[in-house]
């Protein structure tokens, strides 16, 4: 299955256009936080019954994560629960993980998804409180380890939060929400500094 | 010296630090840590503002947040001009003008006073009875008025310049309120490492150790304990200390809401100072010590200004060094004013008298007081107050009847005794109990993790309230901490109450000047201007409930919400009821506690966070075409590309004429995207769509339509079949988040045996329409790995390959009845795209157009709009869509509810198209459609206009209309009555342009 | 803002994740082009609106995308307990006396 889907998305020979991301180096700093769009990475919406799991964790060379808000992480890929049936992979290494699952036999459904979403990344002492000017969850470490990763909402936007370090997390949104979730994290930065 | 009632060395304010500021423009000096109201004091100003109803003269009757009466105007510029501040919360800084509100033309002397006067005719109910006929005055002239007259303070009229935030917040133990016990209560939980949050909604913490001279905790005095508890407790990590701060709601499931005044107290706020911040915080456990609230005497003129409550001419002295007065009078049916007598004497007021309603209580505070040479008279009380815009003296008779005695006073201070503050509590679902000993209402009944600490729990005395609230607190963080946090028990001491001072109990309702026989005001509820007379009236006029007694008099409603009148005017009602006050009830307390801003509530939510607002990749590209764009939704969409000197309606002529004879781009980016994949992709697509689509070939789409089960047009769409197991779905733009819904729905609950999943791929691709009959030849340059001849990629295919070198799903489709194509490539590369397209689009004289040439364009061919054309009520068959329908189809969302009888009877409303007798004229849409057009009104209406637009192609006129048996009609003729005169239309079929579809090849 | 919790993510969250989606264990019929009106009126369009306990189905939309069901009180709206979609409605409720 999804033969298609890998001819399609095979790696780009230089294209003759340019690619142009969006909010593309926007960053703003406050007293103990700093807010910031990460460059374009490669993603994936992997959906495949338990029973696959093992298989495309082989081939994507992350293990699926099987906990509810974990992630698992390794050689610049990143693996986040969504749902019981449900991952993001995101792959910063430049690889393409449409191409590695395109190789599994077993049941699945991947989808790509690079220019679907944008990530920002809020980072420092204060990144916790600038998120939760929006965010309704509880975002201690006690809650929200390093590693914990979680559908949710910002303000009136649906994001994916994924915590990378005690004090940073990278937000991802859907692309034309990405100026209302970067406004509102710079308002939520602007705040959790004062 | 800022101010004559200053007294040297009295309160903790540095005298050195003044603030200069101003009340309806005279100018005064006041302290750096004063409130406004004590600011005035000082000056000696007492009168600072006129009642709501009877407008009369007030003044302070607190030193906190319950203040009812000195509500002002707080002009910060012209845009700030903040209404209903009360005054003794309103810190003070250097420049601070107010303004007294509900006067005019000054407050001295106020011409609505005369309300006062005729008060006869405003008595309880007033408004209801007086103002019922004629009813449509009501609207035009007696609301309106009222409003006038009764408004507080003026509405800013430019927007709100100052921002707002929010945070949500979590802890384990969330304490309300920062006097001994909240402090306690925090200190026992902080100690075990659990994360503590304590708010308190005064500057400084302390409560009433702000003014409790007696209490000393730990060896101090009892405030300088309190400074030094919360200065222990902001250091430590694991505690959020939160001042100016108001816990105003107490909602479901431990949510708290809490608004902190983060500048208002400032002169000069940072730009990234938001004026006030939303907290919503969940907590495991609430630990509320909200404290009491002292209740005034209920007697005649009990409202001149001058009079207040003892605790807060305590306050005045003690935080603030003030003297409410050079001789003031004591009114009271307990312990504490006594202590407020001896504070004031100790600093050198004389206290005329003091006056027990009591007929023989004993105690250390009466003793001293005594001591102290202040006369003091048991059994009697205070009948009345003389003076008007300041109290100038106090009648005193012995209680039961008896000779009249006249004392000169310039305050008196009064307390009937302390109410719980059960608010919070009683907003937590949390049931009170009324205890018949102390007379009061205590938290009876928990619904929540919460527990009341000190006073608010009804809990008298210091050294009772920090063994409780200390105790309380450690509970609360051991219950909290389900988890291991690694916390320990308390680690600190207990701390230890050295001294304190004790109230006795009190009394409810109408003190005997104010009688069940006498008519005179004497004030239950200030700010509403609700008197004792009023409630007893209330009863009489039939309301037993005590909730009708409040709509009918306004007792405790609006901003107060009872928090000094409640008990009394309960009290009162159950006497003149007869009924013990349990059996009369409380009312409910609602949220806010306090009034809260819409700018704390709306937080962020505003300009460009009011709502998100969603662009397309190529948005840049047409705003720099100088694109006019309408709103679909959350997306801003290009509506039509004016040229220079081009209005709408040319610029649509000129968009849609070129799109058919040579190209058109239009960025269909918006369109809703589901990647729908797996083994069963097929059938699943055979469930929730009307239409067959096992037999669909890869490479090939079909237009597929979405019912609800009732068998109503849910959506439509394009549906290419990329792979066996892999459909790409569009919809519509509005539809994409529901229909996604809608799908996910089915598949996880009704077909979950389908090995299918669903991706919202919207926002992966921008899509890039390319219409018209250059589009081939426009596109073809650019593409690799497709073949674009007719024979390979004939209409309703689908392709993938590479455009500009990115890929590309590209769908020959047409919403146009051109030749048409839609290049879907990864959105980041949408633009860049759209540009390569343009270029070659520009060597065959190829325009972009927006939505509403789009508009024009598919109407032409009478497709229709889902939302438009439809609306939730609309059958495929009602919308000439039977041939999307699988007729051999077993099963699929809607077969049963399109079967039913009401949606296949005849004459149904019917899609058809319009054409009006006179071309030019261009109908509304939902003009109404009759059969005859001189039948009397109401006509019987058979339909309605559903689009209709100039089609500078047809040459005229073109609109699309559900109409009762439509289809039949054809060719009839109908009317359309409008305001400047009847219209007559012509009922047609929906195509107007290449009725047999040549151009879709052309 | 009510806590809900959800049987796949298998811990209590924000209400702002969720959206309501109707009434519980109201089956689809097998047959559905079949069913008689009165059946089919059953099925659409009569639904139960108890004062007290209420069976109904959420979706975890901003969270783990999941349907499930919950069961709640709508008189204090208090949710009992939440289930897995597809799992039977429970024969006995945590707390209830029967």
């Amino acid at each position: 299955m999804a033969k298609a889907a890998a001819k399609k998305t095979a790696p780009v020979a230089s294209p003759s256009v340019e690619r142009r991301p969006a909010l593309a180096g926007r960053s703003t700093s406050a007293t103990g936080v700093k807010v910031e769009v990460l460059p374009p990475a490669e993603r994936i919406s992997l959906r495949a019954p338990e029973a696959s799991a093992a298989a495309l964790s082989k081939a994507l060379g992350v293990p699926l994560p099987k906990k509810p808000k974990t992630s698992a992480s390794k050689a610049g890929r990143t693996a986040l629960w969504l749902g019981p049936d449900e991952w993001l992979v995101i792959d910063e290494a430049g690889n393409d993980p449409l191409a590695d699952c395109a190789k599994v036999s077993a049941l699945h459904s991947a989808v790509g998804i690079s220019h679907r979403n944008i990530a920002i990344s809020v980072a420092g002492p204060a990144a916790e409180a600038a998120i939760n000017s929006g965010c309704p969850q509880d975002l201690s470490l006690e809650a929200f380890p390093v590693g914990a990763a979680s559908r949710t909402i910002l303000g009136k936007a649906e994001i994916v939060l994924l915590r990378t370090a005690a004090d940073a997390f990278r937000v991802e949104c859907w692309r034309s929400f990405s100026d209302y979730v970067f406004t509102f994290l710079s308002e939520g930065a602007r705040d959790a500094a004062g | 010296m800022s101010g004559a009632f200053r007294i040297p060395r009295a309160g903790r304010l540095s005298q050195a630090k003044t603030a200069r500021f101003s009340f309806d423009g005279q100018s005064y000096t006041g302290i750096e840590g004063d409130t406004l109201a004590s600011a005035l004091l000082a000056n000696g100003v007492h009168l600072v503002g006129r009642s709501f109803k009877y407008h009369r003269p007030r003044g302070f009757l607190s030193a906190g947040a319950e203040e009812p009466n000195a509500l002002v105007q707080i002009v910060r510029d012209d845009a700030r001009k903040t209404p209903n501040v009360r005054a003794t919360v309103q810190e003070l800084y250097d420049g601070l003008a107010a303004n007294s509100q509900n006067r005019w033309p000054s407050l001295a002397f106020d011409v609505g006073a005369v309300n006062d006067l005729a008060s006869p005719l405003f008595s309880a109910g007033f408004y209801y009875k007086t103002f019922m006929w004629p009813k449509a005055a009501w609207k035009s002239l007696y609301e309106p008025k009222i409003r006038e007259a009764a408004g507080l303070g003026v509405s800013p009229d430019k927007p709100d310049p100052d921002h707002y935030s929010s945070r949500y917040a979590h802890c384990d133990v969330l304490v309300l309120g920062g006097g001994a016990a909240g402090i306690a209560a925090a200190l026992a939980a902080a100690e075990t490492g659990v994360r503590v949050i304590l708010a308190d909604e005064q500057a400084e913490f302390g409560g009433s150790l702000r003014f409790e001279t007696g209490a000393r905790i730990d060896g101090q005095d009892g405030f300088a304990w309190a400074k030094g508890a919360i200065a222990r407790l902001s250091a430590m990590d694991n505690v959020r200390v939160l001042s100016r701060t108001t816990a105003f709601g107490y909602y479901a499931q431990n949510f708290v809401g809490l608004v902190e005044r983060v500048s208002d107290h400032l002169k000069a706020p940072g730009h990234d100072l938001p004026r006030e911040r939303l907290w919503q915080v969940r907590a495991k456990r609430v630990v509320l010590a909200s404290g009491a609230i002292e209740r005034h005497m209920v007697f005649a003129n009990n409202d001149r200004p001058g009079i207040m409550l003892a605790g807060a001419a305590r306050t005045f002295l003690n935080q603030y060094g003030v003297a409410v007065g050079r001789n003031v009078g004591v009114y009271t049916a307990n312990d504490s004013a006594y202590a407020a007598a001896i504070d004031l004497k100790k600093a050198g007021v004389n206290v005329a008298a003091i006056v027990d309603l009591r007929d023989n209580p004993t105690g250390p505070v009466i003793d001293e007081a005594r001591a102290l040479g202040i006369e003091i008279n048991f059994g009697r009380a205070v009948i009345r107050a003389g003076g008007k815009l300041r109290v100038s003296s106090m009648t005193v008779q012995p209680k039961n009847g008896g000779g009249e005695r006249t004392i000169a006073v310039d305050a008196i201070l009064m307390s009937a005794g302390w109410t719980p503050s059960v608010h919070l509590f009683s907003q937590s679902r949390g049931k009170v109990a009324f205890n018949d000993e102390t007379k009061r209402f205590v938290p009876g009944t928990y619904a929540q993790d919460c527990v009341s600490v000190g006073a608010c729990n009804g809990t008298d005395g210091l050294s009772a309230t920090v063994d409780e609230a200390y105790a309380a607190g450690a509970k609360a963080a051991k219950d909290a901490n389900a988890r291991d946090y690694g916390a320990k028990t308390a680690k600190g001491a207990k701390p230890k109450v050295d001294a304190s001072e004790s109230w006795s109990r009190g009394m409810l309702g109408a003190a005997p000047g104010a009688g069940p026989d006498t008519t005179v005001k004497a004030f239950v509820d200030f700010q509403n201007d609700v008197t004792a007379k009023d409630i007893r009236q209330a009863v009489h006029e039939g309301m037993r409930s005590i909730e009708h007694v409040k709509r009918f008099t306004t007792n405790g409603m609006a901003t107060d919400q009872g928090k000094t009148s409640n008990m009394h005017g309960l009290a009162i009602a159950a006497e003149t009821l007869g009924k013990p006050i349990p059996e009369v009830g409380l009312t409910t307390f609602r949220a806010p506690y306090t009034p809260v801003t819409f700018g704390a509530i709306v937080s962020h939510a505003r300009g460009p966070l009011f709502d998100p607002t969603r662009k397309t990749a190529t948005h840049p590209w047409a705003e720099a075409q100088g694109a006019v764009f309408e709103d679909v939704g959350q997306w801003k969409r290009a509506w039509y590309f004016p040229k220079t000197g081009e209005d709408m309606h040319s610029a649509v002529d000129r968009e849609c004429v070129a799109v058919r004879t040579t190209a058109g781009l239009f960025d269909a980016s918006t369109l809703g995207k589901i990647e729908v994949v797996g083994p069963d992709a097929a059938k699943f697509m055979e469930l929730l769509y009307t239409n067959p689509w096992e037999k669909l070939e890869p490479g090939r789409c079909r237009y597929g339509i979405m019912l609800r089960e009732d068998g109503f047009i849910y959506d439509d769409g394009v549906v290419g079949r990329l792979a066996p197991d892999r459909f790409h779905v569009t919809t519509t733009t509005g539809g994409a988040p529901r229909v996604m819904n809608h799908m996910e729905d089915y598949l996880q609950t009704e077909f979950p045996h389908l090995n299918v999943w669903l991706t919202s791929i919207t926002e992966q691709w921008a899509v890039i329409a390319v219409q018209g009959p250059k589009s081939r030849d426009i596109i073809a340059p650019l593409v690799e790995g497709i073949d674009m001849s007719d024979e390979a990629l004939p209409h309703m295919s689908v392709r993938e390959g590479k455009i500009c070198g990115v890929p590309t799903r590209l769908f020959r489709m047409s919403f146009t009845g051109e030749r048409g194509f839609e290049v879907n490539v990864p959105a980041d590369y949408g633009q860049a795209v759209w540009e390569a397209l343009w270029a070659e689009g520009q060597k065959h004289g190829a325009t972009a157009y927006g939505t509403e040439a789009m508009h024009v364009l598919r109407a032409e061919k009478g497709y229709i709009i889902v939302g438009q054309d439809t609306d939730g009520t609309v059958t495929p068959n009602d919308a000439g869509l039977d041939w999307a329908v699988g007729k051999k189809k077993a099963d699929f969302v809607g077969i049963r509810g399109m079967a039913r009888l009401d949606l296949v009877a005849k004459g149904r409303k019917q899609l058809v198209g319009l054409k009006t007798k006179d071309p030019k004229v261009v109908l509304e849409e939902g003009a109404q459609i009759v059969e005859d057009p001189k039948q009397a009104i109401p006509m019987k209406m058979i339909g309605h206009v559903t689009s209709s637009y100039w089609s500078q192609n047809c040459g005229r006129s073109i609109a699309l209309a559900l109409v009762a048996g439509g289809r039949d009609r054809v060719g009839d003729t109908l009317y359309v009555p409008m305001p400047n005169g009847v219209i007559e239309v012509e009922v047609t079929g929906m195509v107007f342009f290449d009725e047999t579809g040549g151009r879709l090849n052309g | 803002m009510l806590l809900i919790r959800c049987p796949y993510c298998e811990e209590e969250r924000p209400e702002l994740e969720f959206r309501n989606a109707g009434e519980a264990h109201i089956a689809r019929s097998a047959n559905m082009a079949g069913e008689s009106d009165d059946d089919f009126e059953k099925f659409f369009f009569i639904r139960s609106n108890p004062k007290g306990i209420i069976y109904e189905r959420w979706r975890h939309m901003h969270g783990c995308a999941r349907f499930f069901n919950a069961v709640r009180d709508t008189v204090t709206d208090k949710f009992v307990m939440t289930y897995k979609a597809g799992e039977p409605k429970p024969a006995k409720l945590p707390g209830a006396s029967k």
